[in-house]
Order: C-alpha cells, then sequence, then structure tokens
C-alpha cells in the first residue's frame, strides 16, 4: 500500500479562545474535492460542528486563511469558519447555546479532512486526517479564586507574574448564574477580573443585589486585592451588565471606574435603583414584547421609545470615564442602537462626548462575546423571575456577528491596555 | 492623586505550543531606552533549575521584540528569537553534568518567561521581577496517544498520531546511554508519524546467561510496527541517533526483514563488524580503548575509539548496498563519534558503488554529538553511565552553545521535511493515490 496520505496540520494544537489557528492540508491530488470538518462534544453532551467545501490546488494543497470554501457552514476566505459558524449537528436538541462552563479545561475541537463535498453524515464516512485542538481561556499560570466576602459571590482570576495589575469587574446580563470564561480569558490578557455573581440560578441562594451597595462591594473586593492597582480598576458589562456598569458609573458616591466597557446595552434603567426595580419595570413594560413567526420572543421594544424623562435613564452627562460601547445593529433583544444614539446625543449636550467610543456592527445580534465562538441567533432562556422557559430572540447573522465578535475584542482589548495600563514615558506608544 | 504606574506587559504566544514550535516574545510598556533582562527558568523533572538570560534595552516606545532586537549579552547574543531556550544551562550551584531530558510527555515543560530592571547576570531568585508569564512546552500534541508495548519480547513505547491513519512509522532508536526515551517519538507522532521508541541496550537474562539483544530484536520491533493496524507497512523509516545509527545502518544493509523506506542517521557511524551483533560492535569499540582521551577536565573524548575509519571491507557496514535514501546530521566538533570522518568514508564508498544518489550530509560547524529537537539546551558534556554497568564517567560531547542550538533547529526542520517527503509522498514511479 505505497500511496500519499493526506496531511493536515492546525497550529496551535493548543490556543487561547482568541488565537487565530492556521489549517493546512497537503499531499492531496490536485483539484480534489474535500471538506474540512470541525467537531466538538460539549459540556452539556452536544455535538456541534462545522465545515467547508475545498477544492485542492496543483500542488495538492488547501491553505483555509487563503483559500475560498465553496460551502458548508461558511463561505469565502476564512481562516476561523471552522470555529464561528459552529452549529448543533442534525438531530439535536434545539435552543442551543456553547458556554465553557469549566474554565479549568480546555474545548477540545476535532479537524478533519474529507474526501468530497459533504454536508452531512459525517459520523459515517471514516475521514482522510484529522487533528485535535485544544481551545483554552485560561492562559498557562492563570488564577482562579472563589470570591465568598460580604455577601458577594464571584470569582476572581489573575494573572501570571508579580504584578501589579490593572483590574476588571464583570458582569453578564439578565440570564444570570455565575459565567467565568471571560473573565478568565481577561486575566489571560493581563487583567485581574471578577466574574460577578449578581442574579443567582439557585433561588435558595439570597443574594444582596438588592441594595445597590452589591456592585460597590463587588468592586471594592477587585480594588482592594493586594495585587490590583487601585485607581486602575474597570466595569466591563454585556447587556443588563451593562446597564448596571453605567448606573454605577453615572451615580456611586462610593467607586469611580477608570473605563468603563458596555457590550449590548442600554443606559435605558431606573435609575439608581436595585436591580429588582429593573424587573419591576420590565414587568411593566412587558406588553411590549413580541413574537416572531416562529414564536420567539423579541424584546427589543420593551424600552422603547428611548425615555426623555431623567428618571428612566441614566444621565449619561456625569459619566467622568471613558467608555466604549458595542452594539449589534440587528440586536433584537435590547434596543441598543437606539440607546446609543440618545446616549451620544446625552453627552454631547453635557459636553463629555470625547469620552464616548462607539463600535457598531451591522448585522451583529446581542450576543457579542469573545471572537471564534459561534453565534446564536435564538437560544433557550429561562425568565429569571417566573422560571418560564421560552425561546429567546437575540438577532445577528452568523457571518456578520462573528466579525463583529472578532473586531471588537481586539478593539476593547486594545481600549483596556490604553486606559488601565499606560505607558509610563506617556509617550504615544506603537502600534503592534 | 499620584497614580501607580502599572506593570510592564510580557506578550508571549502561543503560551503553548510544541517543544518545536517558535515563540513570539513582546515586552511593552517598558519606560523609553531602559536596560532590562529577558529571563527563562525551568524546574526539571529530576528537580534541577535551568535558566537564560538576554540583556536588551527598550526603544523609545518602552518596547522590546526578541524577534528583531538584539541581546547585548548573557547566555546568548543578538538577534535569537529562541535564545532563550536553546541557550538554557544549570543555575550557579547545580549538581554537576547534567542533561535536560523530560521523561513524562504526558506533561509539558513549564518554563517561567521574566523581565527584571537592568542587566542582570545573577540573583534573579532574590530580586523581583517587573512581570512574568508562563509557557508550556508540549511532546505530545493533543490526541496522540501512548502504548506500551511488550510484544514479542520487545520493550518499547509507541505513539499513535490522532485520525484513522493508516500512517508512516518510524523506529526511533537511541545511543549508548540505553534506557527507553520517548520524546523524540512522541514529537514525531505529533507530525503524524507512527513512532516506536525502543529500549535495546539492557542485556536480557534468558536460559541463565545474560546478552545484549540480538539482531532478531531490531527485526521483531520493526515487525511490530509493520503489522499494525494504523501503519502503512511500506512505509516505515529508522531514525537513530549515534549508537543507534550504526543499529540502523547495519540493519538496513543486511536484514532481510528490514526494509525502511529511509534512514535518518544523526551523529553516528558505518564502522562496525559486518553483519555483527551488538555484542560484536561493543567488542570491537572496546578493543580500542586505548584510544580514550581525555579533555583538560578529564572529560571522556571516545571520538578516536573508531578511528581511524578503516579500510577492511568486514570492519564497516557495506553502504554501496543500501537502497534507500540516507539523511546522515553531523556536528562538526562531536567529541564522541568521529561523524564527519564516517560521514566522509561512506560518500566515498557510496560514489564507488554509484548509490551516492541516496545519501543527503547536513554537516554543522560548531556541532557537537546530541544533536536533539530544536530549543533544547546544549549539553557539551554531561554524566554518563555505560549502560549495563555501573561505571560514572562525564563523557564529553562537544560543541558550542550557539552553533548546537541552530544546528537542532534546522536540522529538525529538514529531518521533518525529508522523512515527510520518503513516506508522505511516493516517489515509485508506480505508485498510487489510495484516495
Amino acid at each position: 500500500m505505497v500511496g500519499t496520505f493526506p496531511l493536515l496540520s492546525v497550529q496551535p494544537t493548543r490556543g487561547l479562545v482568541d488565537e487565530k489557528i492556521q489549517v493546512v492540508v497537503r499531499n492531496l491530488p490536485p483539484a480534489l474535492s474535500v471538506t474540512l470538518h470541525s467537531l466538538h462534544h460539549s459540556e452539556d453532551k452536544d455535538l456541534w460542528e462545522a465545515f467547508g467545501h475545498y477544492t485542492s490546488d496543483g500542488q495538492g494543497t488547501v491553505t483555509v486563511a487563503k483559500d475560498a470554501s465553496l460551502g458548508g457552514t461558511y463561505e469565502g476566505a476564512e481562516p476561523m469558519g471552522l470555529l464561528w459558524s459552529m452549529q448543533p449537528v442534525p438531530g439535536s436538541r434545539t435552543g442551543l447555546r456553547l458556554r465553557k462552563m469549566d474554565v479549568l479545561s480546555p474545548m477540545v475541537v476535532h479537524i478533519s479532512v474529507y474526501s468530497g463535498h459533504m454536508t452531512e453524515g459525517f459520523s459515517k464516512q471514516s475521514p482522510l486526517a484529522t487533528v485535535v485542538t485544544e481551545r483554552w481561556y485560561m492562559a498557562p499560570d492563570v488564577c482562579r479564586i472563589d470570591i465568598r466576602e460580604h455577601g458577594v459571590r464571584g470569582t476572581l482570576f489573575l494573572p501570571p507574574g508579580p504584578g501589579p495589575f490593572p483590574g476588571v469587574l464583570d458582569m453578564w446580563g439578565g440570564g444570570g448564574g455565575l459565567v467565568e470564561y471571560r473573565s478568565c480569558l481577561l486575566a489571560s490578557h493581563g487583567f485581574v477580573s471578577m466574574a460577578l455573581e449578581y442574579l443567582p440560578h439557585d433561588k435558595n441562594r439570597t443574594s444582596d443585589i438588592e441594595s445597590k451597595t452589591y456592585f460597590e462591594k463587588a468592586f471594592r473586593i477587585v480594588q482592594e486585592h493586594p495585587l490590583v492597582i487601585k485607581d486602575r480598576v474597570a466595569l466591563f458589562g454585556l447587556s443588563l451588565g451593562a446597564s448596571v456598569a453605567l448606573n454605577l458609573a453615572a451615580y456611586s458616591k462610593d467607586i469611580s471606574p477608570k473605563c468603563c466597557v458596555c457590550i449590548s446595552g442600554s443606559h435605558v434603567i431606573p435609575v439608581n435603583k436595585a436591580i429588582g426595580e429593573v424587573f419591576r419595570k420590565m414587568n411593566k413594560d412587558g406588553y411590549k414584547t413580541r413574537f416572531d413567526e416562529e414564536g420567539r420572543v423579541v424584546w427589543r421594544d420593551i424600552i422603547l421609545p428611548i425615555p426623555t424623562d431623567l428618571g428612566e435613564k441614566v444621565d449619561m452627562g456625569r459619566i467622568k470615564c471613558p467608555l466604549m460601547l458595542v452594539v449589534g445593529e440587528d440586536d433584537q433583544n435590547w434596543a441598543t442602537v437606539e440607546s446609543a444614539k440618545d446616549m451620544t446625543q446625552m453627552m454631547r449636550a453635557a459636553g463629555n462626548e470625547h469620552l464616548l467610543t462607539i463600535l457598531q456592527y451591522p448585522d451583529a445580534g446581542h450576543l457579542i462575546e469573545p471572537p471564534y465562538t459561534p453565534h446564536f441567533r435564538a437560544s433557550n432562556f429561562i425568565m429569571q423571575q417566573t422560571r418560564q422557559k421560552v425561546i429567546m430572540l437575540w438577532g445577528g447573522y452568523t457571518k456578520p456577528h462573528a466579525d463583529a465578535q472578532e473586531d471588537c475584542w481586539e478593539k476593547i482589548l486594545s481600549f483596556l491596555r490604553q486606559h488601565l495600563y499606560p505607558s509610563p514615558d506617556s509617550v504615544p506608544k506603537a502600534k503592534l | 492623586m499620584t497614580e501607580k504606574a502599572a506593570s510592564p506587559m510580557l506578550l508571549l504566544h502561543p503560551s503553548r505550543g510544541l517543544i518545536d514550535e517558535k515563540f513570539s516574545l513582546i515586552v511593552q510598556n517598558l519606560s523609553r531606552i531602559q536596560d532590562i533582562t529577558l529571563h527563562a527558568l525551568i524546574h526539571s523533572d529530576d528537580g534541577d533549575y535551568w535558566e537564560a538570560f538576554g540583556h536588551y534595552v527598550s526603544d523609545a516606545t518602552g518596547f522590546v521584540n526578541v524577534a528583531n532586537d538584539s541581546s547585548l549579552g548573557g547566555t546568548y547574543d543578538g538577534v535569537e528569537p529562541m535564545g532563550l531556550l536553546w541557550s538554557m544551562r544549570p543555575v550557579p550551584g547545580s549538581r554537576i553534568g547534567l542533561r535536560l531530558r523530560k521523561k513524562e510527555v504526558h506533561t509539558p515543560m513549564v518554563v517561567h518567561i521574566s523581565v527584571y530592571r537592568g542587566h542582570m547576570s545573577q540573583g534573579f531568585r532574590e530580586q523581583v521581577a517587573l512581570a512574568s508569564v508562563v509557557t508550556e512546552r508540549w511532546y505530545m500534541a493533543p490526541g496522540v496517544r501512548r502504548i506500551d508495548i511488550t510484544e514479542g519480547g520487545v520493550t518499547g513505547t509507541l505513539f499513535l498520531p490522532p485520525g484513522p491513519g493508516p500512517f508512516p512509522a518510524l523506529l526511533d532508536l537511541w545511543g549508548g546511554g540505553g534506557g527507553l526515551v520517548e520524546y523524540r517519538s512522541a514529537l514525531l507522532s505529533s507530525h503524524g508519524f507512527v513512532s516506536l521508541a525502543l529500549e535495546y541496550m539492557t542485556p536480557r537474562t534468558s536460559g541463565g546467561s545474560t546478552s545484549h539483544v540480538g539482531n532478531e530484536y531490531f527485526e521483531a520491533a520493526f515487525t511490530v510496527l509493520k503489522q499494525h493496524p494504523q501503519v502503512c507497512g511500506d512505509s516505515i523509516a529508522i531514525l537513530g541517533l549515534s549508537f543507534g545509527t550504526s543499529v540502523a545502518l547495519g540493519m538496513a544493509v543486511y536484514s532481510t526483514v528490514i526494509q525502511p523506506r529511509c534512514l535518518v542517521c544523526v551523529s553516528g557511524s558505518h564502522v562496525q563488524p559486518v553483519k555483527g551483533s551488538l555484542s560484536d560492535v561493543f567488542g570491537e569499540i572496546n578493543k580500542n580503548v586505548r584510544n580514550t582521551r581525555y579533555d583538560e577536565e578529564n572529560r571522556v573524548i571516545w571520538r578516536d575509539l573508531l578511528l581511524p575509519i578503516p579500510t577492511d571491507p568486514t570492519k564497516k557496514v557495506d553502504v554501496g548496498q543500501l537502497k534507500c535514501p540516507v539523511l546522515m546530521i553531523v556536528g562538526e566538533d562531536d567529541q564522541n563519534w568521529p561523524a564527519t570522518e564516517s560521514a566522509e568514508d561512506m560518500k566515498e564508498m557510496m560514489e564507488k558503488a554509484g548509490n551516492s544518489h541516496l545519501l543527503t550530509t547536513l554537516s554543522y560547524p560548531g556541532a557537537g554529538h546530541l544533536i536533539e529537537p530544536p530549543y533544547s539546551p546544549h549539553i557539551r558534556a554531561s554524566n554518563f553511565m555505560v549502560a549495563g554497568t555501573k561505571q560514572k564517567l562525564v563523557v564529553l560531547w562537544g560543541g558550542e552553545t550557539a552553533p548546537h542550538g541552530h544546528a537542532q533547529e534546522d536540522s529538525w526542520k529538514k529531518i521533518l521535511s525529508f522523512l515527510e517527503e520518503h513516506l508522505y509522498r511516493s516517489t515509485d514511479v508506480t505508485s498510487q493515490s489510495n484516495l
């Protein structure tokens, strides 16, 4: 059996979640139709896959970074398509979302090359070659610490090294629970970051979140950590977490963030009130909920029209720190485009618009997450108060959403470094 | 309110890599034109500490990029992207004669990379670094499987790449130090080859007598590979270092069972009794033991034990009979085996026989005997126990650090390329794709 064997290489075989991979197949016959396929077995025991159709060149090579996929779950020259276009395999449960809950282990992805242009039946066919790659949220020596202090519940991640480091208080949205992976990834980039739980899933656990001091206490925990530089702590929020961040930045007398990153969030929130008040207001406006043609919940109208009453939205003129807003124009969950426009107007009128940076992405949805993770146009959601299961429409289309995730993450890291890691000589920093 | 400056940032990419992968290392957020020392530290499986360091000066933006900037001194100098790894040596006060070898391949080598203020050459432990990161260096890619082999009387470890196969395979032979050394096979498997690391130096006892393994042992090992369901039996090569080269050449020429598609011979020689067994080879070497020399530090130089290269054809493998491509890798400062002289003699023999087109020799000035996978430290001399005896010596391997580091990097790339060419692609006119 003497012949050529296809050579599939994926580099790096172990990478951080936001690192690119190079996928190359060599040693194929020229002009051969092949399918590149990725497979991931999630923590929830679902199977996720992506695939692209290619034709080998005159040397029998397929280079995913340069060659165009002719079809599959992504098309065109997409170096990372095998990751961001992943979707549940046919026959899976519906409404799934892929989230890594255990950050101490990597996401393991099997990348294979198959003969021919296949769109299904991958598990029944033997591939020509397979490589295994690991995707990590945690860089080596990042330290994970459970925080249970003064009623505050979260997870703190410390970068390797003697420090001191800037800090981040990291808040997710109305889905609740304790979601660690973004903080873990931030620590892998040199920030002490605490993922904060403020809407526990466990109803038996009482949380201090009724009081607005909960978030201030959480901020202080980060700020007072011996490895954290006290005046370099940022707020980072997505969705409801972004609204919380804006509320704190504008009204807290106790804490003062160095800068804020707000993804898919709005300033329209009961001003300076506890979270419970937010849910009461949402219930009141619940009649504005719409449903799409598949019965999926569309919440974007709940805060519309943007109120003019200053008791119903954060007074953006009070923001004193640099603020980065990230907005998906197809956000079906929260009226973030309208909110961003209104925030800009308010800051212009107040004279602090120079603090504002807006990143706005056409056809991106609500769940703008770290790059190369799959897009979810809709997924299962458990209502915080009633525990009712619905399917929530988040919006966005896969390719533009993936591009948005990739672009904004780089800019977010850059923004955080600029404001939290300034150059000691105050010389303009070189761009890498 | 005075602002406390944030630490400099160390950006190392990738944070987890294979042992032969390069990394990029950037320091930013330093003061402009600041003296700094970049330092690497490993705590080995044996409990020793190894370190390397380079002296740099940041540019006007507080930036150092190891890929472009010159180290002004330390354990390496000049523009050396991987100098922090290949120039490593035991920290002051360590035991002598150490060699850095990873025994446990399921775990990575963990390297701490730090940046210190000023140009330091010692006292790193007493000083707090400005910043530090950790990188993992792996011999085993994810999905590679490790299997103990004991069948057919053969002792070894088999490494299988992920995927259905079939794969080309390698018989991986180390040298006279003996033992079962797995890391090179693990790494080869991470590049798509089934690889069998073979233990062969330990004398075996049978029927009351103890002796070295015979040639049938190597044939049995080759057969283990040939018969493995995930191996393509016609695509098996032998990679040998030092003594392993002797075995590889002898078997390739004289064995009817072993038919490798190609050979890689590192730091070895064809000088050995023709068709002799391992015992015969040792016997012949021992006859010349008076040729042992010692350097100024009383370290053993064994290169003369096989010199002069014999003209008697019964004393060297008839390489004119080789039928497969051979890649010879030679360190010109090899103090342990006369690899340069042997390679020259082999070339002559093959030119006379008309098969010299099969021979490629890579000769590296300033490189020593232990030419290993890249970015592992250069070992000019180390403790050595002659296999099967309790005799402890310090053996001089030769080589100077920087040229040896480059030889390892260059030769490994060429070894992989050579193996890929001959095992992954068929040069056979009658071959057909199995696709």
